[in-house]
């Protein structure tokens, strides 16, 4: 299971690449927007996308809209960690097809939560 | 004089001329002597003209001096004259704001990085210690594992004061990590200050300006909508106050229930 973690600040990465290895996940590269985390997705190496929807360069929301529209990659489970909490902009993520949302500031208990069930809903 | 009185009386200025001149124009036009109407026209167009360059003039003087009075005495580096253009302005300092925290973001995370194997090492050792111990108390040991459990104790204890030791050092340089909350604070209180000068001029130049489109008649319209459909694109960081608004979710509970109310 090889994971991308894609956001602006290197420390939220940090994080993040942490507390999926406290879950398993060892094995996470790390990208710093949409512009640069795509060609990485487009080799067909991953198979879980995490981003967050702030960023310079291509947005999060965008890079999920792209992820959706390439044939190759549609199929990708997407968990967006953001700071983004207006309302409108949850249901614009779930139209745009995300697979799972979490709010910062969070822990690692809703991290897990969250990814556990994305997976289950692939699973089965 | 404020700012404001100062505001009230150049419009009401305006308007008083406006009002009596409004009378005297209409007499001038009834009368038919158009040449001597159009002079009150030119009169009144310059002293509006004039009060609004002045208020403008004004509220770009007190912008710029807001700006230039805004410095910070971290550490006195003013040691002179180049560098107080450089460091001197607002972005720099939230820059130097940005510099501290991802610092200290860092120095904490290489500590916890570095303390998470430590303690899941000693916690590795102590289980099989005590399976060890556990043997030797129901009296199931031999004298030769009980040899090498004699060693291995006196090589564990040994670890784990050293282990702990660094452990604890850690901690406390966790918690010296954390004193960039002190500059960094005092760098925004300031940018804060800066910002809400620089508003109350700002606001005092639109009311000044919607004066003046009242006064021509001008209407802006359009803009609004536009800006709150790129912001939601854009992103907009986090929410503040987030329990006392509607649009806007306060908790992860509130996202996972709108989300399983759009089907998920």
């Amino acid at each position: 299971m090889k994971i991308l973690v894609v956001d602006d600040f290197s420390t939220m990465r940090r994080i993040i690449k942490n507390l999926l290895r406290d879950l398993g996940f060892t094995n996470a590269d790390e990208a710093d927007d949409g512009n640069t985390a795509l060609p990485m997705l487009q080799t067909g190496k991953y198979d879980f996308l995490v981003t967050d929807w702030n960023m310079p360069g291509m947005t999060g929301i965008d890079l999920l809209r792209a992820v959706r529209a390439d044939d190759s990659l549609k199929s990708l489970p997407v968990l967006m960690v953001t700071a983004e909490a207006k309302r409108d902009q949850i249901v614009a993520a779930a139209q745009a097809g995300v697979n799972g949302y979490v709010v910062k500031p969070f822990t690692a208990a809703v991290l897990k939560e969250k990814i556990d069930k994305i997976f289950e809903r692939i699973d089965s | 004089m404020t700012n404001k009185e100062d505001d009230l009386q150049n419009m009401s200025g305006f308007e008083e001329q406006l009002k009596s001149q409004a009378a005297n124009l209409k007499d001038l036009v009834d009368s038919g002597d158009i040449s001597e109407a159009l002079k009150v026209i030119a009169d009144l167009n310059a002293t509006r003209d004039q009060s609004l360059y002045q208020e403008v003039g004004r509220l770009t003087r007190t912008l710029h001096e807001s700006i230039r009075n805004f410095h910070i005495d971290t550490a006195g580096q003013s040691d002179g004259q180049d560098d107080l253009s450089k460091i001197d302005d607002a972005s720099d300092r939230l820059s130097y704001v940005v510099d501290m925290t991802n610092k200290a973001a860092n120095r904490t995370l290489d500590l916890v990085e570095e303390s998470m194997p430590i303690a899941s090492e000693m916690k590795e050792e102590a289980s099989i210690l005590k399976s060890d111990w556990g043997k030797l108390r129901r009296r199931e040991m031999k004298p030769d594992e009980f040899r090498l459990l004699y060693k291995r104790m006196d090589l564990f204890l040994d670890k784990l004061s050293k282990q702990s030791d660094q452990v604890y050092r850690n901690l406390s340089d966790i918690l010296l990590a954390q004193d960039f909350q002190d500059l960094t604070g005092q760098v925004i209180k300031r940018v804060t200050g800066l910002v809400q000068e620089v508003e109350e001029n700002l606001v005092s130049l639109v009311t000044m300006a919607g004066k003046v489109d009242q006064i021509t008649g001008t209407v802006h319209e359009g803009f609004e909508k536009e800006q709150q459909q790129e912001d939601i694109e854009r992103g907009e960081g986090p929410q503040m106050h987030a329990e006392e608004r509607v649009d806007v979710v306060s908790s992860q509970d509130d996202v996972d229930d709108l989300l399983s109310s759009l089907g998920f």
